[in-house]
This record gives C-alpha cells, sequence and structure tokens, in this order.
C-alpha cells in the first residue's frame, strides 16, 4: 500500500513537472517570439506562403525546384523512399527522373545534374538544394521569365548559405525564399 | 579539411568537452553532495512529501529493483491506457485512438526508452499523447536508466555492506537535476531555430505555386529536447529528425547529435570519479571511443563515397549518397548521426537508415548488436559492466588468478547472471529474425519487406536488433504496424529492457556485500592498456559469433551484390 503511494505519487509530480511546468514555460518563451515559435512563417503580401524551412513544390518552369518528395511535398506528413540503394526499381525511378530533368533543362550535361535533384529527401520536405544544383536551372528558369541569366546568378549568390560560422556542414540554398526573391525581382 | 567533415569532428569534440564536467556533476548528485543546483531542492521535497517517500532510506539491491520494476509497471499502464482511448482535449487535429496492439507497442516502446515509432506522429498520436504520455516516458525512462547507473556505482563501491541508495530519490532527481536543466536551455535553442511550440493544430496555407497544403505543427520542441538527451528518439514527425521542425538547421543538428551522447558519456567519467578511479573511467571511454570512432569513419566513408550504381548513371555524386538524406545537412553529418544514435540507444535519425549504403547499414547493426558503444543514457553503462565483468573473468583465468573486480572476488553466480544477459539479446534478435524471415519467404503476400533481396532480410533483421537494443531506429520501409511486429518488437522491447538492468544491479549488489580483498602484487590490474586489449576482444568477440552470420545473409551480400 505504501509502495503504491509512492509511484503514484511521483508518478503525478513529475507529470506536473514534466509535462505541465516545463511544457508551459517553452510555451510562454514562445509568446515572446512568436514567428520562431510558429516555424518561421514566410509572408507575402500580407498572407502566409510557407514556412522557412518547409520545403514546397515547385513544378513550373518558372520557378527553381526543390528535390523530388516522397510525399509530393504534403507537409501534414513526413517521409522518405526507404529504397535501398540496390534496390532495380529504385534505380528505374532515379533514372526516369534524370531523363525528365534533362528534357526540362535541354543543353546541360548529365554529368552536371548533382544527385540531390534526382533522390528524394529524408524528410519528404527538404527546403534546400546545393548552389550547384540552382545553378544548373538558370537557363530554363530565365527562359521562362525572359529575365537575364545574370540576374538569376546574382539571386542565387545572395541566397546562398555558407557552412555554420563559415567552417561546418554544406552551403546550401533555401528554394523557397531564392523564389521568392525570383518573384520580387521579375516584378520590377 | 572540407567543412563537411569539420562539421562532424567539432561536433564530437565538443561532447567530450562537455560529458567532462557533466560527469563530475552527475557524481556529485548521486552521491548527495552540494552543487549549484541545489536551489532546486524545495522542488524535490515537497514531490516526496506528496508522495510519502523517504529519500534517505537505504535500499538494499532487491528492494532498489522491486520499486523500479514497480513504478515501469505503472507507466506502463499509465501509457497503454490512454493510448486506447482517443483524448477529447488538445487534439486539434481530431486523432483518434490507436488499436490493442499499435498501443502495447507504443507504450512498451516509450516505456523502455526505445521509441520504435510503428505508429506517424502527424497523424497517429494527438498532442495530448505527444506531451503527457510520450514526452513524460521519455523523461523517466530517462531517469530509470540514470537512476540504475547510480545504484550499480553504489554497489561497486560498497565495503560489505547492502545499502545501493534509494531508487525513488535517483529517479527524481536524474529529471529535476539532470535531465530537465539541460533540456530546457535545448528546447529553448531549437525554438528560437524555428521547431515550434504552439498547442494550434496544422495551418492551411497556399504555397507559391498556387497549391493549398496542410503543414503539421504541434508543441515539437520540448519534445526534441529530451527525446534527444534521454537517448529516447520518438521523433514529434513520422520523418523524425529528418523534418525541418524537428531539427531545422546544421547547429540544432550539431546539438542533437552531441546531446544524445552527453550523458551516456558523462556516465563513463562519472563512473570512474564515483569510485575514485578516473583512469578505470578514462580507459573505460577509450574502449568504448576506438569503437565509436572507427565506425563513424567507416559509415562517413561509404556515405560520402555515394552509391556506385548511381554513378553508373553518370551524374555528379560528389555530395554522397543522397537518397534519404537533407541538403542542410549533408552525406558526412548524417552518417555521423546515425553512427551516434545507434552506438547510444538513441534511435533518432536525421536521415533515413534503409537508405544508407549496405555496410554503413551493416555498421548502424553493429553497434546496436554491441549495444555498449556509451549506450542508452544508463543502461548503455550497464550493458558495458556485463562485458567488463566477462572480460575479468576470460583474463583471470587465462593468468590463472581468482578473478577479482576493484577488489570483489567475481564467482560463478555473478558469471552466470552476466552470461544470462549476454546471451538475452542475440536470442531476442536471432529468434525474431528467423520466425520473420520463415514467414516472409513462406508467405510473401504478407507484404512486410520493401526492398527486395538481402535488404528485404536486412530489413527484418534491423526492427528485431533495434527492438531489442532499445534502440529505435529502423529501416523504415518495413510494414510494421501489423499485429505480428507490434506484439513481437513490444515483447522484445520489455524483455531486453529490464533483463539487463537486473542482471547488472544483482551483480552489484552481490559484489557490495563481499570483503574486499586488497590490492596486491597478483591483482589483475584493470586500468591497463592490457586490459583494455582484452576488453576490446571480449566485445569483438561475443558479438563476432553471434551476430556474423547475419550480418553476412544481410548487410554483407547486399554490399557484394553491388
Amino acid at each position: 500500500m505504501k509502495t503504491l503511494r509512492n509511484i503514484i505519487g511521483i508518478h503525478l509530480s513529475l507529470l506536473i513537472v514534466c509535462c505541465i511546468i516545463y511544457t508551459l514555460v517553452i510555451w510562454g518563451i514562445g509568446q515572446i517570439f512568436p514567428s520562431a515559435a510558429n516555424g518561421y512563417p514566410v509572408e507575402k503580401n500580407g498572407k502566409i506562403v510557407g514556412y522557412k524551412n518547409i520545403g514546397q513544390k515547385f513544378t513550373l518552369d518558372k520557378y527553381f525546384w526543390g528535390r523530388p518528395s516522397s510525399v509530393d511535398y504534403n507537409a501534414a506528413s513526413s517521409g522518405a523512399s526507404n529504397y535501398g540503394p540496390s534496390n532495380p526499381e529504385y534505380l528505374k525511378i532515379v533514372g526516369a527522373r534524370i531523363d525528365s530533368f534533362l528534357v526540362h533543362n535541354p543543353g546541360i550535361k548529365r554529368s552536371d545534374i548533382p544527385a540531390e535533384m534526382v533522390t528524394s529527401s529524408g524528410s519528404g520536405l527538404d527546403p534546400d538544394i546545393s548552389p550547384k544544383a540552382a545553378l544548373i536551372q538558370v537557363p530554363r528558369v530565365a527562359r521562362a521569365r525572359e529575365i537575364s541569366e545574370d540576374l538569376l546568378r546574382d539571386l542565387i549568390e545572395n541566397n546562398t548559405e555558407r557552412p555554420f560560422l563559415g567552417l561546418f556542414g554544406p552551403e546550401k540554398v533555401n528554394v523557397l525564399m531564392l523564389n521568392l526573391d525570383l518573384d520580387r525581382a521579375a516584378e520590377k | 579539411m572540407n567543412t563537411e567533415i569539420m562539421g562532424v569532428f567539432a561536433a564530437f569534440i565538443i561532447t567530450i568537452l562537455l560529458a567532462y564536467p557533466l560527469g563530475k556533476y552527475m557524481t556529485k548528485v548521486f552521491k548527495g553532495e552540494k552543487v549549484w543546483t541545489d536551489f532546486l531542492s524545495p522542488v524535490e521535497k515537497l514531490i516526496f512529501r506528496l508522495s510519502g517517500v523517504d529519500p534517505d532510506k537505504k535500499m538494499d539491491w532487491k528492494e532498489n529493483l522491486k520499486s523500479m520494476l514497480m513504478i515501469n509497471l505503472f507507466f506502463f499502464i499509465w501509457a497503454y491506457l490512454l493510448l486506447l482511448i482517443k483524448h477529447p482535449f488538445m487534439n486539434p487535429m481530431n486523432i483518434g485512438s490507436m488499436e490493442a496492439a499499435l498501443a502495447f507497442n507504443t507504450a512498451a516502446s516509450f516505456v523502455s526508452n526505445t521509441n520504435l515509432q510503428h505508429y506517424s506522429g502527424e497523424t497517429g498520436a494527438s498532442y495530448f499523447a505527444q506531451v503527457f504520455i510520450l514526452m513524460f516516458l521519455q523523461f523517466v525512462s530517462a531517469a530509470t536508466g540514470i537512476a540504475s547507473a547510480s545504484i550499480l556505482f553504489k554497489g561497486l563501491s560498497q565495503r560489505q555492506a547492502s545499502d545501493l541508495g534509494n531508487f525513488y530519490n535517483l529517479l527524481v532527481k536524474s529529471v529535476t537535476r539532470i535531465l530537465l536543466p539541460i533540456s530546457f536551455v535545448l528546447a529553448l535553442v531549437l525554438l528560437l531555430n524555428g521547431s515550434p511550440m504552439t498547442f494550434s493544430g496544422a495551418k492551411e496555407i497556399v504555397t507559391l505555386q498556387g497549391e493549398s497544403v496542410k503543414v503539421a505543427t504541434g508543441p515539437v520542441a520540448p519534445m526534441i529536447a529530451i527525446k534527444h538527451l534521454g537517448t529516447n528518439g520518438g521523433g514529434f514527425f513520422g520523418a523524425n529528425s529528418s523534418h525541418p521542425f524537428e531539427n531545422p538547421n546544421y547547429l540544432t543538428n550539431m546539438l542533437e547529435v552531441i546531446t544524445e551522447l552527453l550523458i551516456a558519456i558523462g556516465l563513463v567519467f562519472s563512473f570512474g570519479f564515483y569510485l575514485g578511479k578516473k583512469k578505470l573511467g578514462m580507459l573505460l571511454f577509450g574502449v568504448m571511443t576506438i569503437f565509436f570512432i572507427s565506425f563513424s569513419s567507416l559509415a562517413i566513408h561509404w556515405e560520402s563515397r555515394g552509391n556506385p550504381l548511381i554513378d553508373n548513371l553518370s551524374i555528379s555524386q560528389n555530395a554522397g549518397n543522397m537518397e534519404g538524406k537533407e541538403v542542410r545537412f549533408g552525406a558526412a553529418a548524417s552518417a555521423y548521426f546515425g553512427t551516434a544514435s545507434t552506438a547510444t540507444s538513441t534511435g533518432a535519425v536525421n536521415s533515413m537508415h534503409d537508405s544508407f549504403m549496405p555496410l554503413s547499414g551493416g555498421i548502424f547493426l553493429i553497434d546496436m548488436m554491441i549495444n555498449a558503444i556509451y549506450g542508452g543514457v544508463g543502461v548503455g553503462f550497464l550493458n558495458f559492466f556485463v562485458y567488463l565483468v566477462v572480460a575479468v573473468f576470460i583474463a583471470g583465468l587465462m593468468v590463472g588468478r581468482t578473478p577479482e573486480l576493484l577488489g570483489k572476488k567475481i564467482e560463478a553466480k555473478e558469471i552466470k547472471i552476466a552470461a544470462i544477459v549476454l546471451l538475452i539479446h542475440p536470442l531476442l534478435i536471432l529468434t525474431g529474425t528467423a520466425i520473420a524471415a520463415h514467414i516472409s519467404a513462406v508467405n510473401p503476400s504478407v507484404g512486410w519487406v520493401h526492398n527486395p533481396g538481402y535488404h528485404g532480410f536486412s530489413e527484418m533483421l534491423y526492427e528485431f536488433t533495434s527492438a531489442s537494443a532499445n534502440n529505435g531506429s529502423g529501416f523504415e520501409g518495413l510494414g510494421d504496424n501489423t499485429n505480428f511486429w507490434n506484439i513481437m518488437c513490444g515483447a522484445v522491447m520489455l524483455l531486453a529492457r529490464f533483463i539487463p538492468i537486473i542482471g547488472p544491479v544483482s551483480i552489484a549488489g552481490m559484489l557490495a556485500k563481499k570483503k574486499t580483498i586488497p590490492e596486491s602484487a597478483g591483482t589483475l590490474r584493470i586500468d591497463s592498456a592490457t586490459f583494455g586489449v582484452v576488453l576490446i576482444s571480449v566485445i569483438v568477440i561475443v558479438a563476432a559469433l553471434s551476430f556474423f552470420p547475419a550480418l553476412a545473409l544481410g548487410p554483407v551480400a547486399e554490399f557484394f551484390s553491388i
């Protein structure tokens, strides 16, 4: 009986400490930083059009594309292909993506296509591509928008995030932020 | 050196620099000495008063184990019953209840610090479940591990006494003094980097291209902090730490991988401080680190090298094998994360293990098969202690002396317990995999495996290894939300959690009561490099003999077929 009281007592007290107090304190601090606490929503003309870190689907030629996604960038869920490296079906899909990429981007060499543009990400919501993957899309976007390639290269340069502290991790370009800049530049 | 490798290197160095002082601090907490967090003691006193616990009551190993099992049973019942019902509040997405087998699996999984998830967070768990069931268990299961390690330390430092500390006291203090303060800081950094903290449910937005999409969100930041710190690994979202809301950028990725290792490594140092044998603590840390660095380097090598079958398609694979990985982390940090997550029993993933190269997947399997390279918080050290006992026994026999550990004779009873604990792990993994492989071969229409051939076998082997190692990562292609996998894995997780706590703690309890034999010229020195080599050999031999055939059928065969 005594043990039962001990156990229930500790159970309930830790529930209050860990689940109520801890969560509420973090939530309270989140109220001071509403943008962060909501996952950094991105607005355009006063409307939320996305989240900085959540990738979205770009299929039109006039936008820079992100990576293939197994959940089709449906952010209500998340997930990956889970294809093993030797799965023939996987290799077939990658082959088909390469062909389709070449059709939409005539003139680029096969060996210029970075692997991330034809392989799907872990979350299915990867917001980034490498600077190189953005650069090879420049001719296509320039043609679709009828704007100069130099301007696009500048936009990519401005949107390239260097490694953390300049030292750690890969370079990357956030596709949504790049496309927002692109829309803005095209409107001018 | 490129920036990807530098990132990994920095993460590891920072981990050690933080784990050392944390080890000192935890030792003081265990011994009840003065620490800077003593301002929290009124909270603890209140908890003890409300629950009628006398935190200074001396308990022997049997009483401690009894309390540990009883309270964990209670945690399990809490989780199981609440998962069976639909939650009327904190459930903006109106998510239904779990069916019985899935609820059993999930409760077992979180009580055992495994966090194998056969549901998907966005669609399978209400906010109430995430906070009051899953996150709660992430705290208390980690605290159970830390408290058990502390009981072991005390047992090994006793001379002819039966007092092993007070489990309730250690459990509560593990939460208030260790897990909560660090989680708080981590949750804050995660929040500021864009890990959401809101109760308002999925947001509907119209994208730049004009499509409407719902974006799942929730009280993410607090859970992710303890998920890593407590080597739990159960994510808020289905995609775990590859999801941009769980792991928004390279900084958060470094912090997540650092905190996974932090307490596990800290406890190895703490063992040395507690017993006043710093050199021995260092030796054990060294042995684990040799494994860890070798394994990380190999996995990083294979992932950065890329997939030869993709090379055949003649595209550029400079970034490495990117299937299932995120651009913001890159191949190296993903491979390192995977190694750290499987070496400790975290099981969080920032990239999909199913899509790793065959031998990287093999490394993850070996990590979990050894299950003591740092290991889960607390239990990792308990597992390592079992290897230590066996190594002392073997080394003693080789030089023809009575085996002694820290001045205590190791006798038949202790060795029998150690052997059972060592053998339960391969028994659960190999039996489970054999049954699953049989069913899947006889009746392929069950549709469990997602990838054909050797890789499909690896998927099943991985699932049981992960369950038995209380890891929780998966080759997620496996269709595992079925009665077979839910019930089998649930049972495996519970057995593999509690037997390896009961075993080492009872050994410590028995050793505590024994007379201490003064060190003499005839004593086998266990803090020497020679003994380190023996220890490494024992680990390699045990793991290799038990698991090599299974590994040969899965990852090794796949490697040679590419």
